[in-house]
């Protein structure tokens, strides 16, 4: 039995790297190792979100799209991100900081409109926060 | 045992820290510092205690004094006037109680819960198996091992009525039954922490409140089933409850509660952990045990079903984290006692992430079968000042809406099938006067369509249609016989897909065209939408006026 599947083995590869993506050489190492074709490293690769085959930023922006935080305009959230970085969602910054991405559902519900960037959780998030929190994850204050 | 003089829960849960609890807890630890009282008071980081809206949240004990919403700012208050002085600080209680200093045990909240699922959550420290095990934890495996045989272990399960709160409500005792009698080798137990649902979050709060709970109910399910190998599958998205997992999981091993001749006994089971990577469908079991063994989280044919062949090919019993969490209190307590909650045929409690317009949203755990109306009014405190209930949607985007003239209906799984939603994972979005349900409808469309995986042309295709038709509906295109088309076209794709996510995909629009056909009706014929929600061209502005005097 396999101790590691090739979701796990693809977290890390990811997780591990600056620009938050699978590169086809780091899917070519995979393959080579684990005997499971390139096509197939790719297909399971394209198939979740969390994993990207392109470049990323250095932190990745999930804004929650749920229902509770619909209701709460969550929309206005994206839009100033959006405005700030100059980016659209699914987009890279330029000096490779930040992706701009939305999420299904972040389960939070209770503190909408939410969003967590990298790892860290933001509740009842507040359009006029937003350019500080942004701020703070550049300088690695958060 | 060191004997503290004050105890202080401070909430770790994802959303209070969300919220700003972390920047609380270190002001909390500085001013305990400054003023010496390190030895005297205790800082316990708990799980999720349920208010979330209400975070960052802090209980003192031992009178249990709540306070809500805590910032940095107002630990030097809270250390000064009330762990020293003794006089609890009053702006910051629990507000619009009739008890001088509300505690825990007076606020209608707590109070008018009942809690088996959450029973340790955020009253103990989830990275501590010592305080699990305090509170009765492992009784129930320790039991099954040493008193009971596999086959009473199921029998138990069968007697209590538990049934699967994933969404689907099967019979957990069956399931174990059908893989309790495979011949075979090896059969496995997974975990579904896969929950995506969007409204729903009370697996999480399990996860990271009470870690352990999860691994006993899957220990004693691999007891009776004779499986010596569990999975948990957990959402990416949860990495708080992957950390909290992953302490649980070292410290039981350590404790001699899973791995080798579990408690000395001859049963031996070991969990790993597994990463879901953000595909809503992975929730689907057969889609789960794709991707587990590492495959596109694309769901299979059924039968065979998992009990019978699942992971790896082998007899693989599926259940969802809440009803893992209530396993461990059945076999403790017995199937009688479990039956005292709920209803007859729903026993139990359930509990509902409470969202949306209303006073208290949270995490409410109640016995199957209580009203609507209660969970909403009495617990939650009703909808905001000035505003009313229109409906609740339960299910998520499996589910559909209970409107007001329903609201007493009682809450489990023979009822809300009758009106045309689902139970689903306990998600319950309320909505007041100002949400469109057209598009609420396209919400959940637009969700299904994303996340449908492809696979079966129904919910691929039949989505999408489904999507464009509400899409001019809601930009004021809408024809004469659209809603006709959506419901045949909705009831055709819920008899042909494969699995699950399709097969309940339209119920959000036919739910909303079955109680609000006027609003589609006013879409379509006037070109207007009611609420102002939509985007109609011309409509917007004037509706706001003419219908929104200044408040």
């Amino acid at each position: 039995m396999k101790e590691r599947s090739l979701i796990d083995h693809l977290h890390e590869v990811q997780s591990g790297k600056k620009d938050n993506y699978i590169s086809k050489e780091e899917a070519l190492k995979i393959s080579k190792s684990s005997g499971v074709s390139l096509a197939e490293i790719f297909g399971v690769t394209t198939f979740y979100t969390m994993f990207s085959v392109k470049p990323r930023g250095r932190h990745i922006i999930r804004v929650c799209k749920s229902l509770s935080c619909h209701m709460e305009d969550s929309d206005s959230i994206i839009n100033k991100i959006s405005e700030i970085l100059g980016v659209d969602v699914g987009e890279t910054t330029q000096d490779k900081e930040f992706t701009l991405e939305e999420s299904s559902c972040l389960g939070m519900c209770s503190v909408a409109p939410a969003m967590m960037i990298d790892d860290i959780p933001f509740g009842n998030v507040k359009i006029e926060e937003i350019p500080d929190i942004l701020e703070d994850i550049r300088r690695g204050k958060r | 045992m060191k004997i503290f003089r004050i105890h202080a829960l401070i909430c770790a849960g994802a959303q209070c820290l969300a919220a700003g609890g972390n920047g609380f807890e270190d002001a909390l630890k500085d001013e305990l510092k400054k003023h010496n009282l390190e030895e005297e008071i205790s800082i316990v980081e708990t799980g999720c205690m349920g208010a979330c809206q209400l975070g960052p949240l802090l209980v003192v004990y031992p009178e249990g004094v709540m306070y809500t919403k805590v910032q940095p700012k107002d630990a030097k208050e809270i250390v000064e006037e009330h762990f020293l002085k003794g006089r609890p600080v009053r702006r910051l209680m629990w507000k619009g109680e009739k008890a001088e200093v509300p505690t825990l045990a007076e606020v209608p909240f707590f109070a008018k819960q009942t809690k088996i699922v959450l029973r340790n959550c955020g009253n103990i420290n989830p990275e501590d198996i010592n305080e699990y095990i305090a509170l009765d934890g492992y009784e129930g495996i320790s039991k099954a091992v040493f008193e009971m045989t596999p086959q009473e272990v199921v029998q138990v399960m069968k007697d209590s009525g538990l049934r699967g709160r994933g969404g689907a409500g099967f019979p957990t005792g069956m399931k174990w039954e059908f893989s309790q009698k495979q011949q075979t080798d090896q059969k496995y137990i997974i975990c579904n922490a896969d929950e995506g649902d969007p409204g729903a979050y009370m697996d999480r709060s399990v996860l990271e409140g009470d870690p352990h709970s999860v691994l006993e109910g899957m220990l004693i399910a691999g007891y009776a089933v004779g499986a010596s190998k569990g999975y948990i599958y957990v959402r990416a998205e949860y990495p708080l409850a992957v950390k909290r997992l992953e302490v649980a999981i070292k410290q039981a091993k350590e404790a001699g509660l899973l791995g080798k001749n579990i408690l000395g006994s001859s049963f031996s089971f070991d969990i790993e952990l597994r990463m879901g990577a953000g595909a809503f469908v992975c929730g689907e079991e057969t889609a789960l045990i794709n991707s587990i063994e590492g495959n596109r989280g694309e769901p299979k044919k059924k039968p065979p079903f998992p009990a019978i062949k699942g992971l790896f090919g082998k007899p693989t019993v599926i259940n969802n984290v809440e009803t893992l969490a209530n396993v461990p209190v059945i076999i403790d307590k017995g199937a009688k006692f479990f039956r005292q909650l709920g209803t007859e045929k729903s026993p139990g409690t359930k509990v509902f992430a409470l969202a949306g317009k209303v006073n208290i949203t949270g995490l409410v755990e109640v016995p199957l079968g209580t009203p609507l109306r209660s969970i909403v009014f009495d617990i939650g405190g009703g909808i905001p000042e000035g505003h009313e209930f229109k409906a609740a949607l339960t299910g998520g985007p499996s589910g559909g809406l209970i409107p007001m003239e329903y609201i007493d209906v009682p809450m489990d799984y023979e009822n809300l099938p009758a009106l045309g939603t689902i139970m689903g994972s306990g998600g319950l979005i309320i909505m007041d006067e100002s949400s469109c349900m057209v598009d609420v409808a396209k919400f959940f469309l637009n969700f299904t369509v994303d996340e449908s995986c492809g696979k079966c042309t129904p919910c691929r295709e039949g989505t999408k249609q489904m999507l464009q038709i509400l899409e001019r509906i809601t930009s004021g295109n809408g024809r004469e016989g659209d809603i006709e088309l959506l419901e045949k076209m909705g009831n055709i794709i819920k008899q042909t897909s494969l699995c699950g996510l399709g097969q309940t995909a339209p119920n959000p629009v036919l739910s909303t065209i079955r109680y609000f056909r006027n609003e589609y009706e006013a879409h379509i014929k006037e070109k207007i939408c009611p609420t102002n929600v939509c985007d109609i061209k011309g409509g917007k502005n004037e509706r706001k006026i003419a219908h929104r005097p200044s408040s």
